[in-house]
């Protein structure tokens, strides 16, 4: 494998998104997003304004779960399949350089744009809103602004597994909207319902595990249990085994979900 | 001997069920400009892709200047191979120069190239510009100046004129006939016979998958033997003395009007017929003699 081919992609996707403003649209909507939820946030019980790093950061994540994954699946789905349906492909298959690097590149340069779409954003709501904050909530913020970037990256890579996979652009499309959809709202609402059909008599140890297998579920943990009092507010801690709160553990799934699907992907994209 | 440029030997490619190409045996020699010709689906593109190994043959052996395609040696072969694909549609958010510097860098070919093969191409005025602004033959264009990028040793060109005025066919074959003299080899596919017949050493007819006819454009001819047509103008009728003469000479007179005869003779009876027309300058006033085109030659062999 060599580097340079994989760093040239990698710019010419960073650099493209950068030029048509998707980087910029992004960034924007996410720091909207997120100042509006620090002032707002808790408007529900009765408060407008800033309550502290927190109940913020509690509020942001459940934003985060819906917006970014289809973020990162919009951004990614045409990586391969757009390129075949232009005829460019071919031409990049004829250059020096190998199937694995031109997806290891393509992933490089979009997941760029997204986590800088991502760190900007919130950094810059942030930056408008923490004015006075301990060092503690700071490391907590970007603890939850890096959580926030793997999970983009998950569905990033799942994304251009989609592109390698479709045979068009119109299907590729309909494979994230739909890969969205089960991820972000029906996954959860499945294992609820098996839950509920059992009489929760049958496999409560074994949900938690089943959590794993949604990359946007390991985000809400990874960002929940980084908080005492928020642990015990949200009751995740009765389903919840404390054993499997353990940030590498968490760490290594969410790796996982990023290495996994282009593993897949490459399998796919070798011959 | 030095190695061919491109050596094919017994290249099969399976889709599913169908047979894109089907037992290809082909070489090319270094400096050659070859032709491939064909009808649409005929397997010519897929050829292409598996001489640059950009798909795998389900069969067979292909090497480039003796390397074998898709071996770990390839990628420095690469280095010297310029390829223009069919109908291809480049970045409309990049500008023409940009394009060729993206293409540059993949190649690992020196910058500094890009704005003399814009030059080259005839597109240094809109070097700067968008290619969402590019005309089709722009577009085809700059994917030429693309191809040529690290003086390739070998050029493979599919419907390179596709989209092109008559001026600018004329500019890409003076461009073919420079890379010519400098010994680059080049294989352009065509579906426009009369354009390429001239221009090329060799070419071969592809159908279905397979060579149907290897050689230069005269040997195809020959090993058809398809007769050549002679349009003659007579002051008068013909009379039954020059009727029997042709007829003596195995030539048909396929169509008779009042004062013009056409003839199809086979080939070793061209200079006879000539001389037992031109023996009749009484009657004959002109003659004109009709070689079989590539066309006729296409479709004699595929048709």
């Amino acid at each position: 494998m060599e580097a340079r081919p994989i760093l040239v992609l990698a710019r010419k996707e960073f650099r493209d998104r950068i030029r048509n403003r998707w980087v910029l649209a992004v960034t924007l909507v996410l720091a909207v997003f997120a100042l509006l939820i620090a002032q707002f946030g808790s408007a529900q019980q009765g408060v407008v304004g800033f309550r502290g790093i927190e109940v913020t950061i509690a509020s942001l994540v459940s934003l985060v779960i819906y917006l970014v994954p289809l973020i990162a699946l919009l951004l990614g789905f045409d990586a391969i399949v757009g390129e075949r349906e232009r005829g460019s492909l071919d031409l990049l298959l004829s250059m020096p350089l190998t199937r694995l690097e031109l997806l290891i590149g393509k992933y490089l340069g979009l997941a760029l744009a997204l986590a800088c779409a991502i760190v900007v954003g919130f950094g810059l709501a942030a930056a408008l809103v923490v004015t006075s904050q301990s060092a503690a909530a700071l490391y907590q913020y970007a603890g939850f602004v890096f959580a926030s970037v793997l999970l983009g990256l998950a569905f990033l890579s799942l994304a251009v597994t989609i592109s390698v996979y479709a045979n068009d652009r119109g299907r590729a499309s309909g494979m994230a909207i739909a890969t969205w959809f089960f991820f972000v709202l029906v996954f959860d609402l499945l294992l609820l319902g098996g839950l509920v059909a059992s009489g929760g008599s049958r496999g409560m140890g074994l949900v938690p595990w089943l959590l794993l297998l949604n990359p946007a579920d390991v985000y809400r943990i990874m960002n929940l249990f980084a908080f005492e009092d928020l642990r015990a507010f949200y009751g995740l801690a009765t389903v919840f085994p404390t054993q499997l709160a353990r940030p590498m553990l968490l760490g290594a799934v969410m790796a996982a979900w990023i290495i996994g699907p282009l593993a897949l992907a490459a399998w796919r994209f070798r011959k | 001997m030095a190695n061919p440029a491109i050596e094919i030997r017994g290249a099969s490619k399976r889709y599913g069920e169908v047979k894109a190409v089907n037992g290809v045996d082909l070489a090319i020699q270094p400096g050659e400009v070859f032709g491939l010709i064909g009808h649409n689906g005929a397997g010519k593109s897929t050829l292409f892709k598996l001489l640059l190994g950009i798909v795998a043959a389900s069969a067979g052996e292909i090497r480039i200047e003796g390397t074998p395609v898709r071996g770990s040696q390839f990628r420095e072969v690469r280095r010297r191979l310029g390829y223009l694909p069919e109908n291809v549609v480049l970045y409309d958010n990049l500008s023409g120069l940009e394009t060729l510097q993206f293409f540059a860098a993949l190649k690992g070919a020196p910058r500094q190239e890009c704005v003399g093969l814009l030059e080259r191409v005839g597109l240094a005025q809109a070097g700067r510009r968008r290619v969402r602004g590019y005309s089709k033959g722009m577009r085809q264009r700059l994917g030429f100046a693309q191809a040529l990028l690290g003086n390739p040793r070998l050029l493979v060109l599919d419907e390179p004129t596709n989209g092109l005025d008559p001026e600018g066919i004329r500019a890409f074959y003076r461009i073919v006939q420079q890379l010519r003299g400098q010994g680059v080899t080049i294989v352009i596919s065509s579906h426009i016979l009369t354009e390429i017949q001239q221009r090329v050493d060799r070419l071969a007819i592809m159908k279905n998958g397979t060579i149907q006819a290897l050689g230069t454009v005269a040997s195809l001819r020959a090993q058809l033997d398809l007769p050549l047509r002679i349009e003659v103008q007579l002051a008068a009728a013909p009379d039954a003395a020059l009727q029997q003469a042709l007829a003596g000479l195995a030539a048909d007179i396929v169509a008779s009007a009042d004062r013009t005869l056409e003839i199809h003779c086979p080939r070793h009876a061209k200079m006879r017929v000539v001389a037992a027309l031109a023996a009749r300058a009484d009657l004959v006033v002109d003659l004109q003699l009709h070689e079989p085109s590539l066309e006729d030659v296409l479709l004699g062999h595929s048709g």
